[in-house]
């Protein structure tokens, strides 16, 4: 698949990305005995001690209100919440730094697409295409568009291997569809998207693309430009930045045309009880104090994945996913969901009969932490005729010696169950 | 000392034998693999239990002036849990249920050795006892 970003080789490809756990407090301690073994990145990643010290050096010395104050501490406030933008540009190419809305999240950033995009413009009969995988945050603010207008939702299909075929996306294009929106990377399969693939064919017919990127950010370089994407979504907490981030990526034309989704401070020009004139971009997306601190810790994030290198990073986390999957693959009683061909990060599983939750709370008691659950896809979790899955999801800090402790830990869950 | 105390220091005099958490959830398992068939029929939303991760149906039945329970979870430690609960509430007097402090708890560690959403999953089975025993109680 030649669509793909983020599978390129590491540049060194020698490096020890895992050297990096050592920035990590949160990783070096015991959970009930046992040294922690974190593989639950996917819902949310630790965070290196770049981005805290850096929060704490903010909230210390440049504290203030953005964009308002003559004072000095009101523009230094303004330089660290503006450069923060400028840093989240460079690390997604986006074309212009006003095309960074910075939001609470993935899904904040969906539910502004939905309504201040999509709202004003279906009309009944009108289609919203997404597939089976998605994650819930890119299904119910559709859904509850749909409802406001009309507009109906239509799902491309998953296959056995929980992969996405192209042809079944494009199938499904037509006169109709006003917005494809996807996954970059499934959170409760790690399938990889053949994102510019499809984006190009929603092009072709006038269909504009929405990508959700919460999972891919972490793990990938992603370009918005060459994916061909009208819209990205991604999170803070997910890329080993603040919780209560995130980023809306909106081609400048298309959030200029859109009208603000919130009123409040920060994101008018001019208010006048018989009419206001809204701010321009990306200030009218923005009403109210933002989280200037997350932003600054966000900036300090993207710093840090920078300095390692997203393409070496990318190129560990396949190795070890490859490790990982092989590994749990020897585990008797396993049964493995999610093979699609090109995949990042996640490998979700089942184990004999035992409860998912059962299976995390023996592995909890070892110091693993893994999900479990239907991870916000229940969609996905009806496709397999299953409640839900344990999941185990990697991030940079990863390394073998946590896939076997997951493995070692599996056996003695194979144990007391029995 | 009541009825229900009295099956409480019981459990708790049994989980005090185990010294490791392991065999503790062994136990665990294994009474929840022995609790009684629980009909297809009764597995109805009406008898499942809001607030566990897992599934869990629980039926309250009045027998004389005592409540039986019935219950069981989808889930292995869960149905243990349900089984050290209908072994302590279980073919008691409302009263009585609603008098004893739920001291097990503590006393078998399970607050701390269960996940926060599966002990929350015990606070509401154990929720759902006391408000089925005082209804009981009530229309008595």
């Amino acid at each position: 698949m030649s669509s793909l970003t983020g599978m390129r080789p590491g540049a060194a490809g020698t490096a020890d990305v895992t050297a990096c756990r050592a920035d990590f407090p949160a990783l070096a301690q015991d959970i009930n005995g046992y040294p922690l073994v974190y593989l639950d990145s996917a819902a949310s990643s630790q965070v290196p001690m770049a981005v805290i010290d850096e929060i704490a050096r903010y909230q210390s010395h440049d504290h203030a209100n953005v964009h308002r104050g003559v004072h000095t501490l009101s523009h230094r406030a303004t330089e660290v919440y503006e450069n923060a933008r400028t840093a989240l540009q460079r690390f997604i190419n986006a074309s212009r730094r006003e095309e960074i809305v910075f939001t609470r999240g993935t899904t904040e950033s969906i539910n502004l697409v939905a309504q201040s995009f999509c709202r004003p413009k279906l009309r009944q009969g009108d289609r919203i295409l997404i597939t089976h995988l998605e994650h819930h945050s890119n299904i119910v603010p559709w859904q509850m568009v749909c409802e406001q207008t009309g507009a109906e939702l239509v799902v491309a299909p998953i296959d056995d291997r929980g992969d996405v075929s192209p042809d079944s996306v494009v199938a499904l294009m037509d006169e109709r569809v006003r917005l494809l929106a996807v996954a970059h990377v499934s959170n409760a399969l790690g399938t990889v998207l053949p994102v510019r693939e499809l984006a190009a064919a929603a092009h072709a017919r006038d269909i504009t693309v929405l990508v959700d990127g919460a999972q891919a950010v972490p793990h990938m370089p992603v370009d918005v430009q060459a994916l061909g994407a009208d819209f990205y979504a991604f999170s803070g907490h997910k890329m080993f930045g603040p919780t209560g981030t995130g980023v809306l990526y909106g081609r400048e034309e298309l959030l200029d045309a859109m009208p603000p989704y919130q009123g409040g401070g920060d994101m008018i020009l001019e208010v006048r009880f018989d009419g206001t004139t809204y701010n321009e971009l990306p200030y009218k997306f923005e009403a109210g104090t933002p989280n200037i601190s997350g932003a600054a810790g966000l900036a300090a994030a993207v710093a840090y994945l920078e300095a390692i290198g997203m393409n070496l990073i990318a190129e560990h986390e396949r190795q070890l996913l490859d490790y990982l999957t092989n590994k749990l693959a020897e585990v008797e009683g396993i049964r493995l969901l999610g093979m699609a061909p090109v995949k990042a990060s996640v490998q979700s599983f089942l184990l004999d009969d035992i409860h998912p939750h059962d299976l995390g709370t023996i592995l909890d008691h070892q110091g693993v932490a893994i999900r479990t659950g239907h991870h916000c896809a229940m969609p996905v979790m009806d496709r397999f005729g299953i409640p839900g899955t344990a999941r185990a999801s990697l991030g940079l800090y990863n390394n073998r010696a946590d896939v076997d402790a997951l493995t070692a830990a599996l056996e003695k869950a194979r144990e007391i169950f029995g | 000392m009541n009825e229900v105390d009295a099956a409480q220091r019981e459990v708790i005099e049994e989980f005090a034998f185990f010294d490791n958490w392991m065999d503790r959830y062994q136990y665990l398992i294994d009474l929840g693999r022995r609790l009684p068939e629980f009909p297809e029929a009764d597995r109805t939303d009406e008898n499942r239990i809001r607030g566990c991760q897992s599934q869990v149906w629980f039926v309250a039945e009045r027998s004389g002036e005592r409540i039986r329970f019935r219950a069981i979870s989808d889930a292995a430690i869960v149905s243990g849990l349900i089984a050290v609960l209908l072994r302590i509430y279980s073919d008691k007097k409302p009263a009585e249920i609603l008098a004893t402090p739920p001291e097990f708890i503590q006393a078998l560690q399970l607050e701390q050795h269960l996940s926060p959403t599966r002990s929350n999953g015990l606070a509401s089975m154990l929720k759902a006892i006391r408000r089925m025993a005082a209804e009981a109680e009530g229309s008595a």
